[in-house]
């Protein structure tokens, strides 16, 4: 039986370093969101740009995604 | 189409009807935390799903050259031999689903071929290397994965976001979650309907239906597609149910980082040539997620259950495959017959079994349980 081990590393850290950082970068979106949607509070615009950019972020590796999925873009 | 006898018409309609069981069977893998933390209604999701299983069969080119990645040996399979594998893994699926079990629809479409080469061509058609390396290591890697992955992030996710507004909090990741959700249906219908499209071309061209490397024709696709698709929108609501409530108590920042987390799993390993069950993937991401949030309540003997589930899926199948193949190889087109006609009781009663305590789109949150039975009525006004 031929185990190769080195890929599975590979999609073992590829999965957890993507992730998270998926999840992070996401969050500090959420968190710019919800410093926007605080009232009073002055930093609004501030937490709107701060969650646009992580989206924004976010979207590209929704992006990279979908490139991989679709075989005639290869 | 004078080449299309009655026994590869039978296996055309066969495979289509796994294909729909597959559809409905992992409809739960993208569609289940997104249903149960609201971030998209039950109808919508398994219609979205639905769609997206659709247009991601039609998207892949690359139709699986072989039938099974090679843990059989292709050239010793008959379409008598893949009509009893078909059969071993769609009432396995539809077992499984009964008792709400994600287990994996690949799995028991790799037991019931080997069941069936093992009793139609002997044991010298099954590669038990093959299984172990294709099958197995995946198996066991592929959740263990997934879960470290969501689990890291789940708890960074709730680290962050403990001080900002709540509400903001679970409307953002409830957002995200539809996007990643969406993602993994998009891959299922590029992995799953390419099976099914896989086993209809292979059948067809050893029929001399179709010229050797020759594409799955267009009727193919379409109808793996749709097969899928309708299948998927049936949604297994069982199974939604057990992987949404039953494993752990999910929040919308879980949800994101499971669904997140299934979906770099699955485009990683596919892209690196990984043969892996969404089902197990997708279970394991969520059990991840049950954990990295602080006293989140992961049922482990639902968790037990299912893992057992996944233990017996392909030996269960391929029992099932490797009697229906001794049937049909012993009894020609009528054993065909008989089998096809006895799959098809056994799967009315299945689906009647299910009728005694039905889980729909309206009640699929109502508990985490998953019952054959009716649980005595706690609360009055809810009779029938």
């Amino acid at each position: 039986m031929h185990v190769d081990w080195s890929a599975l590393g590979k999609v073992a850290a590829v999965s957890l370093g993507v992730t998270v950082a998926v999840v992070v970068v996401f969050t500090f979106g959420v968190l710019g969101l919800s410093r926007a949607e605080a009232d009073g509070s002055g930093s609004a615009p501030a937490g709107r740009a701060q969650a646009a950019l992580c989206f924004l972020a976010c979207a590209a590796v929704v992006a990279y995604g979908i490139y991989l999925i679709v075989p005639q873009f290869h | 189409m004078d080449h299309i006898t009655f026994l590869v018409a039978v296996v055309i309609v066969t495979a289509l009807a796994f294909d729909f069981t597959n559809g409905f069977h992992d409809t739960a893998n993208a569609m289940a935390t997104s249903i149960a933390t609201g971030a998209l209604k039950p109808r919508t999701a398994v219609l979205v799903s639905g769609i997206l299983n659709i247009v991601g069969a039609f998207l892949s080119t690359e139709v699986a050259k072989t039938i099974s990645g090679g843990i059989v040996d292709d050239t010793r399979v008959s379409p008598a031999m893949i009509f009893a594998g078909l059969v071993g893994a769609i009432l396995w699926n539809l077992v499984t689903w009964l008792a709400g079990l994600p287990s994996s629809s690949s799995h028991a479409l790799f037991g019931g071929l080997i069941g069936a080469v093992w009793v139609g061509a002997g044991s010298h058609g099954v590669h038990f290397d093959k299984v172990a390396e294709k099958v197995l290591i995946p198996a066991v890697a592929s959740p263990v994965v997934a879960g470290v992955a969501a689990l890291v992030a789940t708890y960074l996710a709730y680290k962050l976001s403990a001080r900002a507004r709540q509400d903001s909090v679970t409307k953002g990741f409830r957002l995200g979650q539809i996007a990643s959700a969406s993602l993994v249906s998009l891959a299922h219908g590029t992995n799953d309907a390419q099976k099914t499209m896989g086993v209809i071309t292979l059948t067809l061209i050893s029929a001399g239906a179709l010229g050797h490397d020759a594409g799955p024709p267009v009727w193919v696709i379409g109808a793996a597609g749709v097969a899928i698709g309708l299948g998927t929108y049936l949604g297994g609501w069982r199974i939604i149910r057990t992987m949404g409530k039953g494993l752990a108590e999910i929040q919308s920042p879980q949800g994101f980082a499971a669904e997140t987390a299934s979906t770099t799993v699955i485009l990683t390993s596919a892209h690196l040539g990984f043969a892996l069950s969404t089902t197990q993937v997708a279970s394991g991401s969520i059990l991840g997620a049950g954990l990295g949030r602080r006293l989140a309540e992961v049922r482990w003997g639902v968790a037990g259950r299912m893992v057992l589930a996944w233990l017996i899926t392909l030996p269960s199948a391929a029992l099932v495959g490797g009697l229906a193949a001794s049937v049909v190889k012993h009894g020609g087109n009528a054993g065909t017959a008989v089998i096809a006609l006895v799959a098809l009781a056994l799967a009315a009663v299945i689906v009647a079994a299910s009728r005694r305590n039905p889980v729909r789109a309206d009640n699929v949150n109502d508990h985490h349980e998953v019952n054959l039975r009716n649980p005595a009525p706690t609360n009055v006004g809810t009779a029938a």
